[in-house]
């Protein structure tokens, strides 16, 4: 099955939208995906026909938002391949890294353990670490990047040489360069050093469009956000192994997470309650299940297969502007559909303002990747980035719009 | 309105060559340091007073085409003015770009031209970076330090 992303594009309201009196083209799907009409209308039916609080409530309409919330994790389980009781609902996927960083790491890592990292990493797979750091004394270390963009396998290997190394912390794929990290290779690259160390994962970036099986990744956590895969805001998750959620302390205390509470203190849940204290959000969970089906009806193998497609003509597309440098790996096979660039002597702000006056939606700035900004030696870029919903009908006015902030901006 | 009567010849002149753009002054009494985390902007701005007045004043930093015109078309509306006076004109052009009449219409001479900057909120921090660095640059002067850095963080 080919995706037909022009009439796929009907079923997003917002892209039916005229800006600036034209056809709204968005190309800002790695900050935040669209929402299509079956996710809205599964959060509108919560709301409107079985709108109560889940667990605990024995009348029929508790009983539906029970499932419709429990429901979503199974549909979410079922999409990563990954065991239900290994999914955890969190706001985001900030908060899945969080979760990890104060109930894994800070519990375990102290002086003499390190932590390895890159330096491509988004800051919610970046600050709860070294914040972790600064409170425990552990040491950070960061994998570098080759010329074009990938992580230096070779630096690896020394970096994890005197089996210090207790923990990975890793994008799947980053959201500026683009770039597919091989996670088994990396993971067999920590554990064979250290067999014991733990493997985490930021699966924003890949989740919403490869086919993902955290069974087959082998890695230990691995963190989710709704909101990039045609799902609302406000719900993420941490998919990990039960057994580790088992052998983790609760990071939030309060409702719905106890076994029984006494005067004194408390027991705690099963897992993956253990870790969702209070009344979770339940119209979220209902509109992430209808992206799973979306996503599923789609196929994943076709979602990368239009992602790997349209990614190639844009980055032909591009290169046809004077002036303009890619960040980031250019063979589609290796990278996703975020791709970053820079065109010489002209601000990303003022590149992102002429595409914007001209329908163009595309984001600039650091992408809260401020160390890899630094590595790339600049302040900012300007980033295009596709969904299923993208075809060639957006390039033009892309370029059209790049072509008008070069000679608009010339100095 | 659109982008490109935002950006009039005015703003893309002081663009593409700008005044007292220099990365230093002779003399100078303060340095201040601004930048804006969120945008990349960095912005350099060096001030020498005499007889209480502005006596020499360049800027120098990276930012968009916003930024670093208006930087230029400030530093071109207060030199040799008193220092009070260059606080008032300050004050003036950070009312405009909040959307309130200028005052000082003629005095404010090219900066004049940013006024149409404060229908796109989003840029109106980049309009107002060099005059915030000039309002610290004077206040340090008058508490007798010679450099300070700031960090916007909106």
């Amino acid at each position: 099955m080919t995706i037909d992303a022009a009439s796929l594009r009907s079923r997003f309201p917002t892209l039916g939208r005229e800006l600036e009196g034209r056809r709204l083209v968005y190309l800002d799907s790695a900050a935040s995906s669209q929402t299509p009409d079956t996710v809205l209308d599964a959060m509108d039916r919560y709301y409107r026909f079985s709108r109560s609080n889940v667990h605990r409530g024995v009348y029929p309409l508790a009983e539906e938002a029970t499932d419709l919330y429990e429901g979503a994790r199974t549909a979410l389980a079922r999409f990563v391949d990954a065991d239900p009781r290994g999914v955890v609902f969190t706001k985001n996927a900030t908060e899945a890294c969080n979760l990890v960083a104060y109930s894994w790491v800070r519990a375990r890592l102290g002086p003499g353990d390190t932590l390895l990292t890159t330096v491509m990493e988004h800051h919610a797979n970046h600050v709860p670490f070294t914040y972790a750091a600064q409170a425990c004394g552990f040491e950070v270390r960061h994998i570098p990047l080759t010329e074009d963009g990938r992580l230096d396998l070779d630096v690896a290997r020394e970096l994890v040489a005197d089996g210090t190394v207790r923990f990975l912390a890793v994008g799947h794929v980053s959201n500026v360069l683009g770039t597919i990290n091989d996670i088994p290779a990396l993971s067999a690259l920590v554990r064979d050093a250290n067999p014991e160390a733990v493997v985490h994962v930021d699966g924003t970036q890949a989740v919403p469009h490869l086919p993902v099986s955290f069974r087959d990744l082998d890695v230990d956590f691995y963190a989710v956000t709704g909101h990039k895969m045609l799902g609302p805001t406000g719900i993420g998750a941490l998919i990990a192994r039960p057994e580790r959620l088992e052998a983790m302390e609760p990071f939030l205390a309060g409702g719905d997470m106890i076994r029984d509470v006494t005067l004194e203190g408390a027991t705690w849940n099963d897992v993956p309650h253990k870790f969702e204290a209070g009344t979770p959000m339940i119209a979220e969970a209902a509109g992430l299940g209808a992206a799973v089906t979306m996503l599923e009806e789609l196929g994943m193998d076709a979602v990368r297969e239009h992602e790997v497609a349209f990614t190639g003509a844009l980055i032909d597309a591009l290169l046809t502007v004077d002036g303009l440098t890619i960040h980031g790996p250019t063979d589609t096979a290796v990278r996703g559909g975020a791709v970053s660039f820079a065109i010489d002597g002209v601000h990303p702000h003022d590149v992102g303002a002429m595409l914007g006056s001209k329908g163009v939606c595309v984001r600039v700035g650091h992408h809260c990747t401020k160390p890899l900004m630094r590595c790339l030696g600049v302040a900012a870029t300007t980033r295009a980035s596709a969904y299923v919903y993208n075809d060639l009908d957006d390039l033009e006015p892309l370029v059209e719009g790049l072509e008008a902030a070069r000679t608009f901006f010339a100095r | 309105m659109s982008l490109e009567d935002m950006y009039q010849d005015v703003i893309l002149d002081h663009y593409r060559k700008p005044h007292n753009r220099a990365p230093s002054l002779e003399g100078e009494h303060v340095h201040v340091h601004h930048s804006n985390p969120l945008c990349g902007d960095e912005m350099d701005l060096r001030l020498r007073v005499a007889d209480d007045a502005v006596d020499g004043l360049v800027f120098d930093g990276e930012g968009c085409s916003i930024s670093q015109a208006s930087a230029s078309a400030m530093t071109a509306a207060v030199l040799g003015r008193g220092l009070k006076d260059a606080l008032d004109l300050t004050e003036d052009f950070r009312r405009m770009m909040h959307g309130e009449d200028p005052a000082r219409l003629d005095d404010l001479e090219d900066a004049i031209a940013f006024q149409g900057v404060a229908r796109f909120p989003v840029r109106v921090k980049c309009a107002l970076l060099g005059w915030m660095a000039l309002r610290d640059a004077i206040t340090t002067y008058e508490r007798g330090a010679s450099a300070h850095t700031v960090t916007h963080e909106d």
